[in-house]
């Protein structure tokens, strides 16, 4: 009963964010409630046992992934000085057609299947002994692929996103002529 | 004095007693719920008192002595202040998110204490991964930093949540690969398993808490710095210092929103208290055999308050660091410690199986000078690089 | 009605379509990430449906793919964020239909 009713309102609330974060104006808002909806689905992630991958999801989604988009948005906000009368793109129907019929395509099969009315079977638990036990044995090689993809995608992303060393000096630092003013202020220190 | 050490637990069961049966699970949850936010709402109020006197008497003033005797009542006629005082909202405010940002960052921070184990059998939820729920409450806390910061469509109070995020993100890293040594030597992520396996005394007299081996010492000062960053205490507290940036991300907060906010910056402070209690200081054991006759939830709160203690004394004595300082801090020194006290751990962890006699006195001076070199070289080398000095345009 | 697969795998697809929806329709890059990164989110939790429903949760299969899935889908967001911001820099916005120079 208590299941039920933390599926519903779990569900609800995700779709409805998802939903939100999808068609809101004003990009901040998008972003947060996108990160409402992540941690929707963690709590689903958690009344599904999944305990670990719950956590995970809180932790990486919600605690690191809302805040770089956060941290993106407003680090471009070209939107805000002339405000979009139109957000969206001039094919934005055919999308939502497309969308629908995926949506179709997906769901018909799972009402119509006979193999998935089966009841749950005994309780699934992922002890995080287990979980450690299978990425030291059975994933190592995933693992260190995962470390050595998300080290290269850091450096990648620092690399990308740095600022020329030049242009940072072209705007900071005055031209040459004005050499004098900045010693005589230094001296005073 | 068992009855003594379990009293909460015997309490809980007997009011749940008087409850009809189909109810009485949700009658538990919710004891157990008003019990611990009466217990940390009363340590609130006690700390922000003590914290103002244990101030003043360390810069040679009395605190606040005229609201009661010592001035105790002093949280009451802050509290009334609070409550009375009028709400503004600046009229280009994000009137929702507004609201909501002092809600957001309290409410996850209660959660975190339902992992906690007060005492003997005394954690609320025992979770397979309670050190993994408690990190991530930590991380989803911190978008209502910046909710505060953005919705107040001002400069000051974007610019000191941006700092907040930076300074709470770059200490989430050495807060928790300090903690990643316990659960090698505890080899489980479940609090009360961790405190259990800090139980039973060495040669008879010596407890076995990790605090007490150099690896354990090591991560122990690690996780207490991290934490004085994560909760934006003082030497940390760039993000609401009042002569950089008026108030940081609170300035369009007043009256109970204030409040708020203060009470879930000193109740995160009392969580990752409890946590390095309960990793480091063996949680709710007696430091001796013989003083096992006070209760366990007793001995948690003496370790606690001794941290608290801690904290408050540090706030006195040291000055605010800058921002690039703080930065630079967590990812040039403390990261890297706490990645050698992680080989340390695994050294000592190795080592204990050596059986000659002076094996101890050998673990710890290995374990020690692999941690002491890096330490003062590092400090060295962060020394001697100092950049070039940072250059100043002036308004021409 | 006690959830079962199905209702799981409804969430999934709505989630999916959602996400594809914005992805697709929307003018602003971060935007179209987001509904890149809700695609994924709908996909994980189809895994970990399956693992809990299916016929065999004690091999962890389910749990441990979506843990690789969240740790790329990380990697992935920062490097796009990273693109974004650097386009950002040199064009001044983020509409993606003001960056098809490349258009034929």
């Amino acid at each position: 009963m208590l299941n039920e009713i933390a599926f519903y309102l779990a569900a609800a609330m995700t779709l409805a964010f998802a939903l939100a974060a999808m068609t809101l104006r004003h990009l901040v808002h998008c972003a947060l409630c996108a990160a409402a909806a992540f941690a929707g689905l963690a709590v689903i992630y958690l009344q599904l046992h999944a305990e670990f991958v719950g956590f995970a999801q809180l932790m990486v989604y919600v605690g690191a992934i809302a805040i770089l988009i956060v941290f993106a948005v407003l680090l471009t906000r070209g939107e805000e000085i002339r405000p979009d009368s139109n957000q969206s793109s001039p094919s934005w129907m055919t999308g939502v057609a497309v969308a629908i019929l995926v949506l179709g395509g997906i769901t018909i099969p799972v009402f119509t299947s006979p193999s998935l009315q089966r009841l749950p079977p005994a309780a699934a638990v992922a002890p995080v002994k287990i979980i450690g036990q299978e990425l030291m044995t059975r994933y190592v090689l995933p693992l260190e692929l995962v470390g050595v993809l998300l080290t290269a995608a850091l450096l990648g992303a620092v690399v990308i996103a740095m600022r020329e060393e030049s242009e940072v000096k072209r705007q900071i630092r005055p031209p040459a002529p004005e050499r004098a003013e900045p010693e005589e202020a230094t001296s005073l220190r | 004095m068992n009855a003594l050490d379990q009293i909460f637990i015997l309490t809980q069961r007997w009011l749940a007693g008087l409850a009809p049966a189909s109810v009485q699970p949700l009658v538990k949850i919710l004891l157990i719920i008003a019990g611990l936010m009466a217990v940390f709402g009363t340590c609130f109020a006690l700390t922000t008192i003590l914290e103002r006197k244990t101030l003043g008497r360390m810069q040679n003033r009395f605190g606040p002595n005229r609201v009661g005797p010592f001035g105790l009542f002093q949280p009451l006629a802050d509290g009334v202040k609070m409550l009375i005082k009028e709400d503004i909202v600046p009229f280009s405010a994000d009137h929702a998110l507004h609201f909501l940002a002092p809600v957001a960052l309290t409410v996850p921070i209660w959660l975190a204490f339902a992992v906690l184990p007060f005492g003997r059998n005394m954690s609320a939820i025992e979770l397979d991964a309670g050190i993994l729920f408690f990190f991530a409450i930590g991380s989803a806390s911190e978008l209502a930093v910046f909710l505060a910061g953005w919705s107040s469509q001002n400069k000051y109070s974007l610019l000191g949540a941006m700092r907040a995020i930076a300074q709470m993100i770059s200490y989430e890293v050495p807060l928790v690969l300090a903690a990643i040594p316990v659960l090698l030597a505890a080899s489980s992520l479940n609090l009360p398993d961790i405190v259990q396996a800090q139980s039973g005394y060495a040669f008879g007299w010596a407890p076995r808490w990790y605090v007490f081996t150099p690896w354990g010492l090591a991560g122990f000062v690690l996780f207490l710095i991290a934490a004085t960053a994560e909760s934006n205490r003082c030497p940390f507290d760039l993000p609401e210092g009042e002569s950089e940036l008026i108030a940081g991300y609170l300035t369009e907060y007043s009256g109970f929103k204030y409040a708020l906010f203060f009470l879930g910056e000193y109740l995160g402070l009392f969580a990752v208290t409890g946590l390095a209690v309960t990793l480091f200081l063996g949680g709710w054991q007696a430091p001796a055999k013989w003083l096992e006759w006070l209760p366990s939830w007793g001995w948690f709160a003496a370790k606690f308050s001794a941290l608290i203690f801690l904290f408050i004394w540090v706030r006195a004595t040291l000055p605010r660091l800058r921002l690039d300082q703080l930065l630079h801090f967590a990812w040039k020194f403390l990261v890297p410690l706490a990645l050698v006290n992680l080989f340390v751990a695994v050294a000592w962890w190795i080592s204990g199986a050596w059986q000659f006699p002076a094996a101890l006195a050998i673990r710890w001076l290995l374990c020690a000078g692999l941690l002491a070199v890096p330490y003062v070289w590092l400090g060295r080398a962060l020394k001697s690089g100092k950049p070039a000095q940072p250059q100043y345009s002036y308004a021409e | 009605m006690n959830p079962n697969l199905s209702h799981y795998l409804i969430l999934s697809a709505l989630l999916f379509s959602i996400g594809f929806a914005g992805a697709v329709a929307r003018r602003s890059a971060i935007l179209v990430l987001l509904g890149i990164e809700l695609m994924l989110n709908a996909a994980n939790l189809n895994f970990i449906a399956f693992w809990r429903y299916g016929a065999n949760p004690q091999a962890l299969t389910g749990v441990m793919f979506v843990l690789f899935s969240i740790a790329i889908a990380a990697a992935e967001a920062a490097v796009g964020l990273a693109l974004i911001i650097a386009i950002y820099r040199q064009r001044r916005t983020t509409r993606l239909d003001s960056i098809d120079s490349l258009k034929g």
